[in-house]
This record gives C-alpha cells, sequence and structure tokens, in this order.
C-alpha cells in the first residue's frame, strides 16, 4: 500500500514586499491508518502545510504526493475530485456557507459528488450530525450556532462524503473539555476504523490521544515523535462525567 | 451534476436575495414589458387601419383623373377633367375582370327638406354603388338604370342626414330640394358608422349619377371619380390593368404617352397606411428592445458583483469539490434564472397594461402569440449572454485565494 503523504522538501514562500517563508523545506511520512497530531507555535505554518496536503493550496517548491500520485501532475478538475472523495477537511476558520442550515451545510459535498450513492444525502447529513452531538440544531442556520456548534458541524462536513483521510485544522480550538473528549472519541473511533487522520493542534492533552505527533517551528519539522502512554478519549470522557457528577 | 440539482441551488441563492432578485429582474421585466405593450399597441393600430379600409367597399379600384403633362403644363391630381360617363360604360361592356362599376359626381349645394337645410354630400352614382360599396338599403328601394337613362329626380339618405333632417322619421315619400331642384325620397341607407379618415360615411345623399349631372350641375359629360369592383381579390391586380388598358384605348393615348388617370386598389390604400404604423412600430420596438438590452447590462453588473460577493462561497464549494464547470453552470444558471422569470412578469405586466390601453385608452391593442414566445426567447439568451462572463469569472477563482477573500 503507498503512504498517503509523502512531501519532498516542501517549501512555501509568500511573495510580499518583504517574502513570507511560511514552509522551508517539510519532508513527512503518513502511512495509511495513522493518527498524526502536529504542533507548533502560531505561524509555524502548519495551517499552509495542511492546505497543500488537502490539495487546496500548491507548493513554492518541492512535491507532494498523495496515496503515491504526484499532486501538481493533476489537473483542477482531478483535485476537486479527490477533495470531494478522499479528503475531508475541517478548516481553522470552519468555512461554513452563512444563511443556510447545518444540514445543508453538511450536505454540500456530496451535492458535488459524481458516483451515486445508495443513502440519501439528506439522511447522510443528518447522521453525521447526529455524531458530532448537533442531531437538534440541523435546521439552524450558521448564524444561529455558536462557534463550537460551528465547529462541529465543519468537523460533520468532513466526515459525510466517508474520506479515507481527514485533514482537521485545530478541531477543538473553540471547544470545552467534555465536547472536546466527545470529537476525539469519534476520532479515534474514525482511526480504528482505518481512516488516515492529521489534526492541528496547540493543546498537549488533545495531542496525547494520536498515535504521532509532529513539532513543526519557522516552516520546519522539528521532532517528530511518537505518544508512548496513548489515552483513551471515550474512557477520559466517562471518567471526567462522574467527577462533575453527570 | 443533474440539472435540477443546479436549478435548486440557483432557486435556493436567488431567494437568499430576494430584494436584489427582484431588482435585477426589474430591467428585463421593464425591456420585455415595453416591447410586447408598443408591439401590442402597434398590431391593434395596424388591424383598425385595414378594418377601416376593408370598410371601404369589396375589391374596390378607384379611378381619379391625373395630371399628365399636356402640352408642357402639368395639372394636380384630380384637377384636370379626364374621366367620362361613357368611360363608365366602356368599363362595363369591355372590362371582364370587373363585376362592378360605378362613376362619382360630386355636387354640393344645401339641401332643403323636413322643415331644415342641411349641409350633405350630395353625389351622384350608378346603381352598382352600393354593390362595390357593400352597402345596404336600411328602407326602401335603390334607384335602378331606368332611372339612371331617365335622369329622375330620386335621391336615397345617408343614415345621418335622415337623423339631422327628418329626427330619425322614415322620410320615404317626401320631397328633399337640391339647389332648387326637388328630389323625391325612394331609399335610406343602413348606418355605416365613421371612414378610414373618421369622416361619417353616413352624412351622404345618393342621387343618379345622370340627374346630377345634367340636372345639378350643368356639366354633363364629366365624372369625378370611378369606382369598380374586380371579381375576386386575386384578380385585382389583373383587373387594374384590364381598366387601364381599356381607357388608354378609350382616351386614344398613344405608346409613350402618360397616363390622364391613376387607378388605386384597395390593397395598395391598406399599404400606403400600414407601412407608416409599421415604422412607428419597428421605431417604438428597437426603442423598447434597447431597454432590454440595458436590462441585460444590469444582470450582468448584479453577478459580477455577486461574484465578488460570494467569492467566499465559491471557495467552499471548490474546497468540498465543486468543479469549474460546477461553479459555471451554477452563476449561468442563476443569470438564466433570473431573466427567464423577469420576462415572464414581464409578459404579465405587459397583459396587465395592453388591459388597461384597450379600456381606458379606447385603443386596440393584440399580443400575438410569437411575440410572447420570442420574448421568453430572448430572455434566456440575454441571460446566457450577460451571464456567461460573471459565471466564467466566478468558475476560475483559485480555491485557497476565494477562501481567504473577506
Ligand atoms: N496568504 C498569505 N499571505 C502572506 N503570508 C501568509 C499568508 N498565509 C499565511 N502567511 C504567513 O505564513 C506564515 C504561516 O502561516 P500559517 O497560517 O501556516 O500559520 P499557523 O501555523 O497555521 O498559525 P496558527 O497556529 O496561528 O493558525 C505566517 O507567518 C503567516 O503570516
Ligand atoms: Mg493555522
Amino acid at each position: 500500500m503507498p503512504e498517503v503523504i509523502q512531501t519532498f522538501d516542501l517549501k512555501k514562500t509568500y511573495e510580499l514586499a518583504e517574502p513570507v517563508h511560511a514552509l522551508r523545506g517539510v519532508n513527512l511520512t503518513i502511512s495509511p491508518g495513522e493518527f498524526v497530531s502536529i504542533m507548533g507555535a502560531s505561524g509555524s505554518g502548519k495551517s499552509t502545510f495542511m492546505n497543500i496536503i488537502g490539495c487546496l493550496d500548491k507548493p513554492s517548491e518541492g512535491t507532494y504526493h498523495l496515496d503515491g500520485l504526484p499532486v501538481d501532475s493533476l489537473s483542477r478538475n482531478e483535485l476537486a475530485e479527490i477533495r470531494n472523495e478522499k479528503i475531508g477537511f475541517v478548516f481553522q476558520g470552519f468555512n461554513l456557507l452563512s444563511r443556510t442550515s447545518a444540514l445543508e451545510n453538511v450536505e454540500l459535498p456530496l451535492v458535488y459528488q459524481r458516483k451515486n450513492s445508495k443513502v440519501k444525502p439528506k439522511v447522510k447529513a443528518a447522521e453525521c450530525l447526529k455524531r458530532v452531538g448537533l442531531a437538534d440544531r440541523m435546521d439552524h442556520h450558521t448564524q444561529q450556532l455558536s462557534g463550537g456548534q460551528q465547529q462541529r458541524v465543519a468537523v460533520a462536513r468532513a466526515l459525510v462524503n466517508d474520506p479515507a483521510l481527514i485533514l482537521a485544522d485545530e478541531p477543538t480550538g473553540n471547544l470545552d473539555s467534555r465536547t472536546s473528549l466527545d470529537l476525539m472519541g469519534l476520532f479515534q473511533e474514525l482511526n480504528d476504523q482505518g481512516i488516515t487522520i492529521v489534526l492541528v493542534t496547540h493543546e498537549p492533552e488533545i495531542a496525547k490521544f494520536t498515535k504521532r505527533v509532529v513539532e513543526m517551528r519557522d516552516g520546519l519539522v522539528v521532532r517528530d515523535s511518537e505518544i508512548e502512554d496513548r489515552g483513551d478519549a471515550r474512557k477520559e470522557l466517562e471518567e471526567f462525567s462522574g467527577v462533575i457528577g453527570l | 451534476m443533474k440539472i435540477f440539482k443546479l436549478l435548486a441551488i440557483a432557486q435556493s441563492s436567488l431567494l437568499k436575495n430576494r430584494t436584489r432578485s427582484i431588482l435585477t429582474m426589474l430591467g428585463i421585466i421593464i425591456g420585455v414589458g415595453a416591447v410586447i405593450v408598443m408591439r401590442a399597441i402597434g398590431d391593434g393600430a395596424q388591424q383598425n387601419i385595414e378594418e377601416r379600409i376593408n370598410s371601404l367597399g369589396t375589391n374596390l379600384l378607384m379611378v381619379r383623373s391625373s395630371s399628365n403633362s399636356y402640352g408642357g403644363v402639368r395639372r394636380g391630381a384630380g384637377s384636370s377633367r379626364t374621366l367620362f360617363i361613357k368611360d363608365v360604360d366602356i368599363i362595363r361592356e369591355q372590362c371582364s375582370l370587373v363585376s362592378a362599376v360605378s362613376g362619382i359626381v360630386n355636387v354640393s349645394g344645401q339641401i332643403i327638406g323636413g322643415g331644415t337645410n342641411w349641409a350633405s354630400q350630395v353625389q351622384g352614382v350608378g346603381p352598382e354603388y352600393l354593390e362595390i360599396k357593400s352597402w345596404e338599403i336600411e328602407d326602401g328601394v335603390m334607384f335602378t338604370e331606368r332611372d339612371m337613362r331617365a335622369k329622375t329626380k330620386v335621391a336615397v339618405l345617408g343614415a345621418s342626414v335622415v337623423e339631422n333632417m327628418y329626427g330619425g322619421v322614415n322620410p320615404i315619400g317626401q320631397t328633399v330640394r337640391i339647389q332648387q331642384t326637388p328630389f323625391k325620397i325612394i331609399g335610406v341607407l343602413e348606418a355605416k358608422g365613421q371612414g378610414s379618415g373618421g369622416q361619417d360615411q353616413d352624412d351622404v345623399v345618393l342621387v343618379p349619377l345622370t340627374s346630377a349631372a345634367f340636372r345639378l350641375r350643368g356639366d354633363s359629360r364629366y365624372v369625378s371619380q370611378i369606382y369598380a369592383s374586380a371579381v375576386t381579390v386575386e384578380m385585382m391586380d389583373a383587373a387594374k390593368e384590364e381598366m387601364t388598358q381599356t381607357l388608354r384605348q378609350a382616351h386614344k393615348l398613344i405608346n409613350g404617352q402618360d397616363d390622364d388617370f391613376s387607378i388605386r386598389s384597395q390593397s395598395e390604400l391598406t399599404e400606403a397606411f400600414t407601412s407608416t404604423t409599421e415604422t412607428m412600430t419597428t421605431f417604438l420596438t428597437i426603442v423598447a428592445a434597447v431597454s432590454l438590452l440595458v436590462g441585460g447590462v444590469g444582470i450582468m453588473n448584479i453577478m459580477l458583483v455577486s461574484v465578488t460577493e460570494r467569492t467566499r462561497e465559491i471557495g467552499i464549494r471548490v474546497a468540498v469539490g465543486a468543479r469549474s464547470t460546477d461553479v459555471l453552470f451554477q452563476f449561468l444558471i442563476e443569470a438564466v434564472v433570473l431573466s427567464v422569470a423577469g420576462g415572464a412578469i414581464g409578459i404579465a405586466v405587459a397583459y396587465g397594461v395592453c388591459d388597461i390601453v384597450q379600456n381606458k385608452l379606447d385603443m386596440t391593442t393584440i399580443v400575438k402569440t410569437w411575440i410572447i414566445a420570442v420574448s421568453l426567447g430572448v430572455s434566456a439568451l440575454i441571460g446566457i449572454v450577460f451571464g456567461l462572463y460573471p459565471a466564467f469569472m466566478a468558475s476560475r477563482l483559485d480555491p485557497i485565494d476565494a477562501l481567504r477573500h473577506e
């Protein structure tokens, strides 16, 4: 089986008056079934890296192989198809359609799906919203949802197309510890089913539920290590509930 | 992507921006409405004129004397006296394509009767005149060939004359004096209404042509006009040609010499009158079409604004897998839905306006089916033409740039 993600000396420079070197040569390999957290200070290039491996942005230099395929050889439409079918992307800024219901937002990737699925888009989208604990907010418009709820809608949208790879840029950034635990439990469950997950986080408590931590600084990978004693989010959630007496 | 999916996306995004959608459509609504109303009024006016000209008579051919240069001196049309009473008889005998013919002598003068007097138009005509004008006798009889030969002093009165001189009471048997000569009233004509020029066709007194020529004017040889009916509509041109040849022969005109008369047919009259309204209609339609074009530019304008405003939305759609063509069609279909809906509303508005024009302004309006079909087609075309550029711009957006757009 080819590696899911393989980057070779990936560089990204923003050509401003003073050129910004967001990535300065990132080499990273992620195999199928891995659960990786990317950490690092603000501005270290995490989002830039995620956008490139999510086929949304192109590197200035270096190459990126997705499932063994060199991405820069793919056409605009082929990239759209990959984003639509293989990848579930959770944006740092959520990027939900405004004045649109949670259900329609989650349904969106299915609207553009080429292959016919047996399940109805609406049913599938509702199911994903249930999994992130928003069954009672389906008809609410984006503006009528709290930041944490919007974040979970974004997660549900990333799940709706049954992706083989989930890329989540700070998916727990706006969540309280209880909801964070819930979401990490969901990610662990998905990872157990064989889905490869890469997530960005600032919090070590979140990173300890993944299997591997990659640390970035100034556009470079400075540390790459396995997690020693990995936590079980579902179990911790139960204990947590016990402590505050729920 | 299935078309109805795209239609659903277009519909929901148009409904989300309801006010803007309606304002955008306004240009198309006004444009389409104006085109249809203009055409409807023009076509209505045309039909009016055609009806009036047709009311002149059946397959009518009108002969007038005309100026032909005579020793270098040219005279105005109708001023010269070149048509004779005997020309009428020659046409009747020799022209096989003419079914009825009558000379006309116009006599002026006050008429006296019923204890009052009235300035009406007195015409000396033949018995066939009524057939040519498709006119009916309401009461009594029309004079005959025998009256023509005997130059009888009898008269047939138009409905307005009866109304004005006798207060609508049947005047048959009474005597009316024309230029002091007493004429016996033998018939009354049915009312015919206004003529093509708006004049009252019923304000007329008909007397036998010969009586008018010999007893009233004292100038017995000439007629002012000759009216004739061709046997069929199709034969009108042939009949005109036949009459021309017959009259040329009768007037002993040699080859190369101009006709000393002119023949106009009803169809020529129709064309002459309708061509002006047609020009007017065309002109107004063009003006309206320009406003439709402006409506189209309005759509393009709004769609471009919309693309800029919705850059993030486009970015999100592309990020989750929309292809360039999906985005292109989404915006194109939005533009087409806008313009076609605008066109449909414009048609409805046009029907309303036509109704008001018809009832309140008393003008005939005719909305033809093909105008409706063309309006809808043109609306769709405007949507495509003016929606294409903004849609293309939208489909070219880079996902990450679009997502960063505020
Ligand atoms: N569009 C852009 N134009 C110019 N510079 C940019 C652009 N996007 C990012 N940068 C710069 O690139 C660097 C990396 O940004 P990036 O968003 O990847 O950081 P990050 O690690 O995700 O930070 P955070 O944890 O705050 O989200 C930053 O210094 C930022 O200023
Ligand atoms: Mg970031």
